[in-house]
């Protein structure tokens, strides 16, 4: 457990003392909500209809923007070959590494909800579902994001390779995430929470396996 | 820290589909180390990255002997590659405290650590403006924080001054006199001190 929180505490060290990361991310995902609304028009009903879209599509672009740097210093400069031989196996290596990853990424994202919402004209019960939809769907975005990472960990440019393998694989997330917040169907939205959380888990509980076979072949 | 042995038998390792190395083997009893030579591209690294784990053996056998049923061969050794595994932005004296965490050691050493590498007037300097020397010693400090029976260093004296190069021939030295083992990957000859030597293991290119 020390061994475990040590990894977590060190990812959130490097992370909060490079605070522009986290700041960029931040403005990443309110800057991509901001163009959309230009793009679609100043209708506003227009808007509120399609802010569930809106907010999941700029959550997922922002993860997406942020996997790459899960594992790759880490490879560069031997950190993980030595984590390897660490009290911890290389699974929980990797999922440690993903827990202080979402505290970096996914919860500023969670906390900037509010803007959007501010800006997609979403009222407090629109608000509350997205950002409820938001904690339950980012954990599995990391998990996906961190397979994509760790299979591009070796590639000297990984950078359009990963976001083209997790994209597909996060599409449930953001079909149960809009899903979660458009409740036109009553119920509708209580079944895609429970689904979104069932994937969050399972996608958490199983990926820190293949994320980790995926490194050890990184290292031959 | 468990007394291990090493047995190495009829070592064949490919990488890249080219052979490295064909039907190595040695032992090695505790209390004593094993030099690598050889030249350039003869499959030193490649050795002490099989030994570690990291890579996967074509065929052979490698033993560790005397660890005990429940302690994984991860747990005992210490791989001390190329790569420093430092990193910048963390302090010298943090770096060294997140390695004897997440090996699994107390911090009781990690003082003695950096007191042996000499780095503890910088201990709260960012490691990440560290001369390549200093960066190689904070990485040796791992061995010195973190107490395990065995030592794989690839060139451990490189980028050292000649005095770093006989600190590090002490510490091995007086890691073997304790019982440990280290197969170390070296061009440079390493002094270990009096009274104290290593067996070597010459690869030549075609193995």
């Amino acid at each position: 457990m020390r061994a475990f929180l040590a990894i977590v505490g060190r990812d959130l060290r490097l992370g909060l003392r490079q605070g522009g990361d986290m700041l960029t991310l931040v403005l990443f995902f309110v800057i991509v909500a901001t163009v959309l609304p230009f793009a679609i028009g100043p209708d506003r009903s227009l808007l509120a209809r399609l802010a569930p879209a809106i907010v999941w599509v700029a959550a997922l672009l922002a993860q997406l923007l942020s996997n790459e740097r899960l594992f790759k210093s880490d490879f560069a400069d031997g950190t993980l070959d030595v984590l390897r031989h660490g009290a911890l196996p290389l699974e929980a290596v990797v999922a440690a590494k993903m827990l202080g990853h979402w505290i970096l990424t996914g919860l500023p994202i969670i906390a900037a909800t509010p803007i959007l919402a501010l800006m997609l004209g979403m009222d407090g019960t629109a608000l509350g579902l997205a950002a409820f939809s938001l904690l339950l769907g980012t954990p599995a975005l990391v998990a996906f994001g961190a397979v994509g990472a760790a299979v591009t960990v070796g590639l000297k440019r990984g950078g359009l390779v990963a976001p083209v393998l997790v994209l597909p694989l996060s599409l449930p997330v953001l079909i149960f995430g809009t899903g979660a917040m458009a409740p036109m169907v009553p119920g509708a939205s209580g079944q895609a929470f429970l689904l979104l959380a069932a994937l969050a888990l399972a996608a958490v509980a199983l990926i820190p396996f293949a994320a980790a076979a995926a490194l050890r072949i990184a290292g031959e | 820290m468990p007394e291990t042995g090493l047995k190495v038998e009829d070592l064949v390792l490919v990488r890249g589909g080219q052979p490295i190395l064909a039907g190595v083997g040695f032992e090695l009893p505790p209390g004593e180390a094993l030099e690598v030579r050889g030249p350039n591209g003869s499959g030193k690294s490649s050795l002490l990255l099989a030994l570690a784990g990291l890579i996967g053996l074509q065929s052979g056998r490698i033993d560790w002997t005397g660890g005990g049923e429940e302690t994984e061969n991860r747990t005992l050794l210490h791989y001390l590659g190329h790569k420093p595994a430092v990193r910048a932005g963390l302090t010298v004296a943090e770096n060294l405290s997140f390695w004897a965490d997440v090996l699994g050691a107390t911090r009781e050493n990690v003082a003695e650590g950096l007191a042996a590498a000499g780095l503890a007037a910088i201990g709260g300097l960012d490691a990440g403006i560290l001369s390549a020397g200093q960066t190689r010693r904070l990485a040796l400090a791992r061995l010195v924080a973190v107490p395990r029976p065995v030592w794989l260093l690839d060139e451990p004296t490189s980028a050292l001054d000649i005095e770093g190069a006989r600190w590090v021939g002490r510490l091995i030295a007086k890691h073997l006199s304790a019982g440990g083992i280290a197969v170390v990957a070296t061009h440079l000859d390493i002094d270990y001190g009096d009274g104290c030597g290593a067996r070597r293991l010459v690869l030549d290119r075609r193995a």
